[in-house]
């Protein structure tokens, strides 16, 4: 029994649907051909099949989705919560499930649509009294109730600490349009943006403008993970993980972490980074690209903080000199992100940390030994380091 | 009861037959466009403007003649009186579409909205004719009034040359009239009401403070034990472990801690810009509430600010807060 999970299990195969504004078809269907492509890409069959995992937020059943693909015998099924916060915690509990021998091959997926069924954006309201609706309760009545909304909080009092300028907040934008530019999937393909533009866009909740917030997608993804034996095996280069944690922190609530002495102290990041550093044996000084996760440009900063690519309160001047962009210290998110690719609930960015392993992005960095994949921010939340085998 | 299943997938199959056609009728002006109307239109509506009924006045306009008002387009070509008698001509593809609804239970019907556009002056001598398509016929929908159909028109109007002088579209919504409720004393379930903000969902753990609320104060929690203040209230204390409690009324005097103004989406009962902050109160403890009466751009990190616990639409007490004296 492995005592740690380093290098116990390897990404061999993903798969994603389009990325549009309508599907014109179920999360289910989108699951299924997520699944079906990964499971393909790997290599694999439905029948090798014996694990899936998603996050609570899907809406599509583990064995919906193993009855649509011919997935057959599951010995292995769960489920993380907290939103994007889950986006790599499903990858801890695949991780979990190989290397305790508890399946031999999980698929992970995520599908929704994002933007002709419920979107995000609309806000929490009704449901059962449940303490999670509690929780929302001490917001709704004000009128805060949108992931902008509750980032945005944190954001300003993270811009009135540190000096941070929506001219900051827009490098973070353009770094990443510019390799979504790049990228066919994403939806501002071909599309430039301009600080310009950034600036003149509207604001949705202050301090953060449009192009600040990630889109609302419809589409799906998924990988497969397997034990670095049946790795060698299979026919793409594996990604092999190095290290995934899971972490929540003191006085944690959903999105809305406003009691802490520290509001801009993200606690659940550090913890995340920490075991990943920890687990992995790496420092933040042997990852050659990342992805970080993206719901808001603003917590791409935090989380560069929190993973030691710079000091407490000094992201914006890390990443001004163009550190994000390929040829930079850290290019990052180089499929344009949940900016500007898609928003998928950052599996998508676990299927781009694949392709940064493999070295086929379409802004592939020279070097990509190991690369950073973390998850949502302001939640309990999760980080993994990829590598190569 | 809606219809549902496969008759309602027929139904739906029958209105999209309706989808772009002309209804079948051409409207043609009874009138030319005439000084007596436009003055018994102008009397009627209150409007004063020379250039519609005073021929000198009207010389001197920028028009140099009488025209007629422009809001005045439909009146051109309505059916008069006759149209009130119930009876519709056969040709008529709006009536069918209206008793195929009617068919299917969806007989009440409301005017939503209408859209104009007007691309010239009309003057004394014009003769105006119009037709009508059927634009669109959205997907059932539940409305306020009851689950139904909104029936987009759309006429264009043209003069005695064939050239365009205007548009109009109409939206009608054709509905499941809800069957009278059985306790029809009852006004406010027939009564509409403006819009209200989103209200807590009550429980054991937060009942008690939204009680005092209702009584104006602003409570803070407090352990019994350790006496350690907290907020958001909770049902065990997170330093010592007690489960007993009690609570503490805030004087609302703090600073603000971090705020943001929410400008999309706009939720109906809330007025937007929307500032909400979070308040360091003086006892230590955060709040999340907004902050009223201020330029959002003057709100600012550290402001000291006081609140007041206030109705915040028809219903609902809220502390909020104002920037301090």
């Amino acid at each position: 029994m492995p005592t740690t999970l380093k290098d116990e299990a390897a990404i061999v195969g993903i798969g994603e649907t389009e990325y549009s504004k309508n599907s014109g078809r179920s999360e289910l269907a989108l699951a299924a051909e997520a699944c079906r492509a990964a499971i393909a890409d790997a290599g694999l069959t439905p029948a090798d099949i014996d694990g899936m995992t998603t996050f609570t937020m899907d809406n599509t059943d583990e064995i919906e989705v193993a009855r649509a693909v011919g997935v057959g015998d599951l010995t292995f099924f769960s489920r993380t919560p907290h939103g994007g916060g889950a986006a790599i915690g499903v990858m801890h509990q695949a991780v979990m499930a190989v290397a305790t021998g508890s399946a031999k091959a999980v698929v992970v997926y995520r599908a929704l649509n994002g933007r002709s069924g419920a979107r995000y954006s609309e806000g929490v309201s009704g449901g059962p009294t449940t303490s999670d609706l509690i929780h929302w309760s001490w917001y709704m009545p004000s009128g805060l109730m949108t992931p902008a909304s509750w980032v945005a909080m944190v954001t300003q009092r993270y811009m009135h600490e540190t000096g941070c300028t929506s001219e900051d907040l827009a490098e973070v934008c353009i770094a990443q349009r510019e390799h979504a530019i790049k990228n066919p999937r994403a939806f501002f393909h071909g599309k430039p943006l301009t600080l310009e533009e950034h600036q003149a866009a509207r604001h949705i909740v202050e301090p953060l403008r449009l192009y600040d917030c990630c889109q609302e997608t419809d589409g799906g993804a998924a990988c497969v993970v397997v034990s670095p034996e049946m790795a060698r095996d299979l026919p793409n280069p594996p990604a092999l993980i190095r290290a995934v944690a899971q972490g929540a922190g003191a006085h944690q609530e959903s999105m809305t972490s406003f009691y802490r002495p520290t509001m801009t102290d993200l606690p659940e990041v550090d913890l995340s980074a920490r075991q990943c550093w920890e687990i992995s044996g790496l420092t933040a000084d042997d990852i050659d690209a990342a992805v970080i996760y993206d719901a808001f440009s603003s917590i791409v900063l935090w989380q560069l903080e929190s993973y030691g690519f710079c000091k407490k309160g000094e992201a914006a001047d890390f990443i001004r000199d163009g550190a994000l962009r390929l040829g930079g210290r850290l290019p990052t998110n180089t499929h344009g992100g949940q900016l500007s690719e898609a928003y998928v609930h950052g599996m998508n960015g676990v299927n781009e940390g694949v392709r940064l392993i493999r070295g086929t992005s379409t802004s592939q960095p020279a070097k990509n030994e190991h690369v950073l994949v973390t998850a949502g921010v302001g939640v309990p939340t999760s980080g993994m380091i990829l590598g190569q085998a | 009861m809606a219809i549902s299943g496969t008759e309602r997938e027929e139904f739906e199959k029958q209105l999209e037959a309706y989808v772009g056609i002309d209804i079948g009728l051409e409207d043609q002006g009874r009138d030319p466009v005439n000084a007596a109307m436009v003055r018994h239109w102008c009397e009627a509506m209150g409007d004063g403007c020379g250039a519609y009924t005073d021929p000198v006045q009207a010389a001197a306009s920028v028009h140099g003649e009488l025209v007629a008002p422009p809001t005045m387009l439909q009146a051109w070509i309505l059916g008069g009186v006759s149209m009130a008698s119930g009876e519709s001509d056969p040709r008529d593809k709006q009536k069918e579409l209206h008793r195929l609804f009617d068919s299917k239970g969806f007989t009440g019907v409301v005017a939503t909205n209408t859209e104009q556009e007007y691309t010239r002056y009309l003057k004394m001598g014009d003769e105006i004719c119009a037709k009508t398509v059927i634009e669109s016929i959205s997907e059932q929908k539940a409305t306020g009034l009851g689950i139904g159909y909104f029936i987009n028109t759309r006429t264009t109007f043209r003069d005695q040359n064939d050239e365009e002088v205007g548009w109009l579209t109409f939206r009608v919504l054709k509905f499941e009239i809800a069957e009278a409720s059985a306790s029809s004393s009852d006004e406010s379930s027939v009564t509409p009401s403006r819009p209200q903000r989103l209200k807590p969902a009550l429980g054991h753990d937060n009942a008690w403070w939204w009680d005092c609320v209702e009584k104006d104060e602003l409570a803070i929690q407090r352990c019994s034990s350790c006496h350690a203040l907290r907020h958001p209230p909770r049902p065990m204390c997170g330093e010592c472990q007690a489960s007993d409690w009690d609570f503490v009324f805030s004087t609302g005097q703090g600073t603000i801690y971090s705020f943001v103004v929410i400008r999309h989406p706009e939720v109906p009962g809330y007025t937007y810009p929307l500032v909400v902050a979070v308040v360091e109160l003086e006892e230590g403890t955060r709040f999340v509430g907004n902050v009223l009466d201020i330029d959002p751009a003057e709100v600012e990190v550290g402001m000291s600010v006081q609140a007041s616990i206030e109705l915040v639409d028809d219903e609902m007490k809220l502390p909020v807060f104002r920037r301090a004296q």
